[in-house]
């Protein structure tokens, strides 16, 4: 493995991504509107509940965390415990866009041959095209979930909400369930990129990486379980294997002479 | 610098069909230096040969070797001391010459990688585009920049795959006087083409080849064996007997009249030409003009690949 090829790769996605507005923009505005949403939606309710509300709002296992806080403290947790899911769907959805497209787009415009022609081995290729696309996923995540943590408190969310929000259970999935996702979702597109020949498709079809947070999120709303630590460190170590798997699988089913010559 | 043994290709299709078959037994050798031309029909399997040997694909079977490297077993060395200019060389249309090159530049490890990016682009007349998008560029440019990528790390060995293919006459004329530059230098090619006229004038071997090697040879080489040589005579008028006469001499292996003129078929022309006229001239031909009658690179492929050679 030859660490230099793997940073041009990573150097030659990001300037042809980033020279991509529509790209750039999805890369910068979603996850903005991502952070937004959530803040816009507990300050209203700051604004417009006062101190009301009581833990009746929330199903009866979410409710049993709330223990002694004040009902409004209690509904903007079980909001937050949704939206911070957010956060999890972030590093998963925003790399499917420039993995979907890393290998079908250069199959698309006749690039990738010259470019299997250098000395760059599958391994670098596909490490530097899954590293260009979860990197930037993983850093807009967590400064967007900085600029998340340090709004809170003006916006008027109280202190017991905060350190809900801030706490281990939270910090455990956004810095390291998110970034796995990230790997896992990556890899799924660059596997799916390199056997259509249709960006699109390959998006569509990548896309299907984030079920299972959508999963989380609607078991939650549902109140059919809440998220804690003991789920988020099963999660990591069944994404982690996921992820060994999957890249095994990319490196294995991405042939070079089937991508060449049967590619229409 | 290239060498192959019995090299095969069979690519397998759908269930139920045969497997296709798109080089057979190729057996050739090209000399450090040589500009080697490989010609063959649309689907006669050039591509595919030049993609074993670039070790991008591999064999199905046979051998070859590229620059002392086995193709399959040492691809990475190939693929770092042999260049390949694609029938349709694709680009990074977002961004510059100047970064294209620069990309390609360090990934086949080249130290100097301004020095060689600025080397190429102004030899091909690009120094002055470096920063413009390469998705505004012309066919013609769009070549040669793909010929720049392919030389930045100065390869021993270059694969050209229709250089030519789509230009207009002048960007045509451009990479071929490009060719002849690196042909100067030394640089072995290896250059698939259609265009005959191409081949005659850049190389020193031809092949032609339609999924298996029809034949190998130097252009005059090619002709004369299809077609021996013949030469004309034009005469004033064709009179009765010259014909015979001509068809009598011992050394005259084939002779014809055509209007006003005499062909006769020669192993030796310069050697039995000065006989034939002065025996003409004696038996009252008034002769006009002699010349030997040059048959085309384009005659000597259409016999090959339609008739296997048998002229």
């Amino acid at each position: 493995m030859n660490a230099s090829r793997v940073r041009i790769i990573i150097d030659k996605e990001w300037a042809e991504v980033f020279k991509n507005r529509s790209v750039a923009y999805t890369m910068i505005f979603v996850p903005l509107i991502m952070t937004l949403l959530p803040l816009g939606v507990l300050f209203m309710l700051r604004s417009l509940g006062g101190t009301g509300g009581d833990t009746t709002d929330v199903p009866a296992n979410f409710a049993a965390i709330c223990q002694d806080l004040p009902g409004l403290d209690c509904l903007q947790i079980y909001i937050t415990n949704q939206f911070l899911l957010l956060f999890l769907l972030m590093p998963t959805s925003i790399p499917v866009a420039i993995a979907a497209y890393s290998i079908v787009g250069e199959k698309t415009t006749r690039s990738l041959e010259p470019l299997l022609a250098t000395p760059v081995t599958t391994a670098e290729l596909l490490l530097g095209k899954s590293l260009a696309a979860v990197l930037p996923a993983i850093l807009a995540t967590w400064v967007c979930f900085a600029i998340f943590c340090l709004a809170l408190l003006p916006i008027g969310v109280s202190q017991a909400v905060v350190a809900h929000i801030v706490s281990p259970l939270w910090l455990t999935a956004i810095l390291l369930v998110g970034p796995l996702m990230a790997v896992m979702a990556v890899v799924t597109a660059i596997i799916i990129s390199s056997r259509v020949s249709d960006p699109r498709a390959a998006e569509q079809l990548a896309m299907v990486v984030i079920v299972p947070v959508l999963g989380v999120m609607f078991a939650q709303i549902g109140g059919l379980f809440v998220l804690n630590a003991q789920f988020v460190w099963v999660s990591a170590l069944v994404i982690l294997g996921v992820d060994v798997l999957m890249v095994y699988l990319a490196t294995r089913l991405f042939r070079r002479e089937t991508i060449l010559t049967q590619w229409k | 610098m290239i060498l192959t043994e019995t090299l095969s290709k069979q690519f397998p299709t759908r269930k139920g069909q045969p497997p296709v078959l798109a080089v057979d037994g190729l057996s050739l050798e090209v000399g450090e230096g040589e500009v080697f031309g490989f010609l063959g029909p649309n689907g006669a399997g050039k591509t595919t040969t030049v993609r074993m040997l670039a070790s991008l694909i591999a064999p199905s079977a046979g051998r070859a070797i590229v620059n002392g490297f086995e193709v399959g077993r040492q691809d990475q060395h190939i693929r770092a001391c042999v260049g390949i200019l694609t029938e349709t060389p694709g680009m990074y249309d977002r961004l510059s010459a100047d970064k294209n090159l620069s990309i390609f530049a360090s990934l086949y490890g080249v130290q100097d990688v301004r020095g060689q990016v600025e080397k190429y682009l102004r030899i091909l007349g690009l120094w002055e585009r470096r920063f413009d998008e390469v998705g505004r560029f012309s066919k013609g440019m769009r070549q040669k920049l793909a010929i720049a990528r392919a030389l930045l790390h100065e390869p021993k060995v270059l694969f050209l795959d229709e250089p030519t293919s789509g230009l207009d006459p002048e960007a045509a004329k451009l990479v071929r006087d490009f060719v002849e530059e690196l042909k100067a230098q030394g640089t072995t090619i290896f250059l698939c083409t259609h265009n005959l006229d191409e081949a005659e004038r850049l190389c020193q071997r031809i092949a032609i080849f339609k999924t298996r090697l029809i034949t190998v040879d130097t252009p005059a080489a090619l002709r004369q064996r299809l077609f021996g040589r013949r030469v004309v005579f034009h005469l004033k008028e064709m009179q009765p007997g010259l014909l015979a006469l001509l068809q009598a001499l011992p050394f005259v292996k084939d002779a014809r009249a055509i209007d006003n003129k005499l062909l006769a078929a020669l192993d030796d022309p310069e050697q039995h030409n000065p006989l034939i006229v002065r025996q003409l001239v004696e038996a009252g031909a008034a002769i006009q003009f002699v010349g030997e009658m040059r048959h085309s690179l384009e005659d000597v492929y259409l016999q090959m690949i339609n008739h296997g050679g048998a002229a």
